[in-house]
């Protein structure tokens, strides 16, 4: 009774994360160096960052599985260090690492986590079933884990996090490893989930993956955030509408940088080719040829967040 | 110190137990030779074969006198077996725990879960083990019933510091050391082939420390209907303090290597 009216009340208006000033270290490395959130109930909210940033040592912490260092932290309204077992019977959790029982059948999996969270039996019965259909698994319901694709397993990790009917779920990095199609229909199951109001927080690197399901994200690099704000706010606060991806036969594009200059809004000059932000990408493409030069390809396409990451952080985020 | 604290609850500890369960349904063909084959070839082998050369001790056939011996013994190595690579197996290859760590189940949970499904595997092969010595004669008492109860405890005893041990390795190798001088040892010397009582003086109390050779003399005790070495209440009180310690101890260790 009591659990059920606090459900009400936190889905109502506190934020479902909370964090301020959190800290993360291991030994005297600083895996998560002060970072602030706020995630409200029914948001799809994603950490963007390259490898290392931090993103799973603070999915970690949000999971309750990890114990922050400093700062504050309220998940649900609770405290980590005291309510963690309250917390994480409303979590459901997609860990970066597959934790699937090899041995179980791809049912099997679903009902024993199941009555992790207390699930009654029959229940759990009935959602494994459904959520087995859920994501395209109910042919497979029983085989073992083991022989199952990478793409299987991870959309099996996501039916075996929704077994609760959870209130907030954590992924990291559900789609790393997949081929294109495998991904798409990820994609498309998250999206469903997100249009149930289902609160979603995930990890990625891959920019279009955060294009497409978060409402909001921060970019995180070096364990700070280093921006916050909508896909399309972020491009428009940090890139230009279009981007010109120039590319020279022999020449250095660094050594030519200095031939473009006012060029668009700003030049960056990459190993392999240069960028140049503009509004109107037409436009810079012309101006470029005016000055003479002669770029053995040239491609026009909007902006990114991976010229946002690359903007912010000076760096590519899949290398 | 925190740590130790964990929490236990009935519904979480259940559920651990379900899934190793349900593991075992799948799995149990593998373990049907060592849990009930093959202390019955040991039985037959050493009981008979070694016993027409032996002769009786303490007034009994060596049969009669080896098969508690042989009955602990295999409890006890039972909660070696499955303590070791399978504990290390859901830390570091299934992470089983892992899994479950992100759930409302506890690290104490997990320990208790896993010392029921300890019991349950030992009580069953006891219970067959019970029926088989009774097929060949070599039961005297009806006190004999209890055997499968005083497994259970060495199982529990043995099976609680042996998840611990397991839970702070992070490596396999560490379980060569521990079947070679603890497990090997404990079998050959707690008494389950001869009397300790054989044993040089100085070495004698290393027997005593293992909670194998007071499951051996209380099983003994029980099948032949005579009075164990010790007061049976202190055989038992070392067993319950060995439990009781050798969880502590796995909470502990448990605890300890899911957080970080
Ligand atoms: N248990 C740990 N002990 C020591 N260092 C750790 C531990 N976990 C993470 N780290 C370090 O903290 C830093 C951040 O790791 P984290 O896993 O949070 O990054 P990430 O953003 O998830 O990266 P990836 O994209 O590779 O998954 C890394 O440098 C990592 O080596
Ligand atoms: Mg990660």
């Amino acid at each position: 009774m009591s659990e059920g009216l606090a459900r009400v009340c936190t889905v109502s208006d506190q934020p479902l994360i909370y964090a301020r000033g959190l800290v993360k270290r291991f030994g005297d490395f600083t895996a998560v160096d002060g970072i602030d959130l706020s995630v409200a109930p029914g948001e799809a909210f994603g950490f963007l960052g390259p490898n290392g940033a931090g993103k799973s040592s603070t999915m970690r912490m949000i999971g309750c599985v990890s114990m922050p260092t400093s700062g504050e932290l309220r998940i649900l309204g609770m405290d980590p260090v005291r309510d963690g077992t309250r917390i994480r019977a409303r979590l459901g959790v997609c860990p970066q690492l597959d934790n699937l029982d090899p041995d179980l059948s791809v049912r099997e999996n679903l009902l024993t986590y199941a009555r992790y969270f207390g699930v009654p039996r029959a229940e759990a019965r009935r959602r494994a079933d459904e959520l087995l259909e859920f994501v395209q698994l109910a042919d497979r319901a029983g085989s073992k884990v083991d022989p199952l694709s990478g793409g299987m397993k991870r959309r099996l990790t996501i039916a075996r996090a929704m077994v609760n009917d959870p209130d907030l779920v954590l992924l990291d990095e559900p789609t790393t490893g997949l081929d294109p199609q495998a991904r798409h229909l990820l994609w498309e199951r998250l999206f469903q989930l997100k249009r149930r109001g289902t609160t979603l927080v995930l990890t990625t690197h891959y920019m279009d993956e955060a294009e497409q399901l978060c409402d909001r994200l921060v970019v995180m690099d070096g364990g700070r955030i280093v921006a916050e704000g909508s896909p399309r706010a972020l491009i428009e606060t940090y890139s230009t509408p279009e981007v010109v991806e120039l590319r020279f036969g022999d020449e250095r594009p660094a050594d030519l940088a200095g031939k473009l200059a006012g060029v668009g809004t700003r030049i960056d000059p990459l190993p392999d080719r240069l960028l140049v932000y503009a509004a109107d990408g037409d436009a810079a493409t012309a101006e470029v040829h005016r000055r003479g030069l002669t770029p053995s390809s040239v491609l026009v396409r909007r902006s990114t967040l991976e010229d946002v990451f690359l903007h912010l952080t000076g760096r590519t985020l899949v290398d | 110190m925190a740590i130790l604290a964990t929490r236990v609850s009935a519904r979480s500890t259940l559920a651990v137990l379900e899934r190793d369960l349900t593991l075992y349904r799948r799995l149990w063909r593998a373990s049907v030779f060592s849990s009930f084959v093959l202390p019955v070839l040991f039985l037959l082998s050493i009981g008979l074969g070694v016993g027409g050369h032996v002769g009786d001790i303490g007034g009994v056939s060596y049969l009669a006198w080896i098969v508690p011996g042989v009955m602990a013994a295999t409890a006890f190595q039972m909660a070696v077996g499955e303590c070791t690579y399978p504990i290390l197996g859901d830390f570091k290859w299934t992470r089983g725990f892992h899994a479950m760590r992100a759930t409302p189940v506890e690290a104490g949970d997990m320990v208790c879960g896993y010392l029921l499904y300890i019991l349950i595997r030992v009580e069953i092969a006891a219970v067959v083990f019970l029926g088989v010595s009774a097929l060949f004669g070599a039961l005297r008492s009806p006190w004999a019933l209890v055997t499968p109860l005083v497994c259970g405890l060495v199982a529990l005893a043995t099976a609680a510091p042996t998840m611990a041990f397991s839970a702070g390795v992070d490596h396999d190798s560490y379980f060569a050391l521990l079947f070679r001088f603890v497990m090997i040892p404990s079998t050959l010397f707690a008494g389950v082939f001869f009397p300790v009582g054989q044993l040089p003086a100085v070495v004698r109390p290393l027997a005593y420390l293992s909670p194998l050779w007071h499951g051996v003399e209380l099983d003994r005790a029980a099948t032949l209907g005579a009075a164990p070495p010790w007061p049976v209440a202190a055989h038992l009180a070392y067993l319950l303090v060995f439990t009781a310690a050798g969880m502590l101890w796995a909470f502990h260790a448990f605890g300890r290597r899911l957080q970080d």
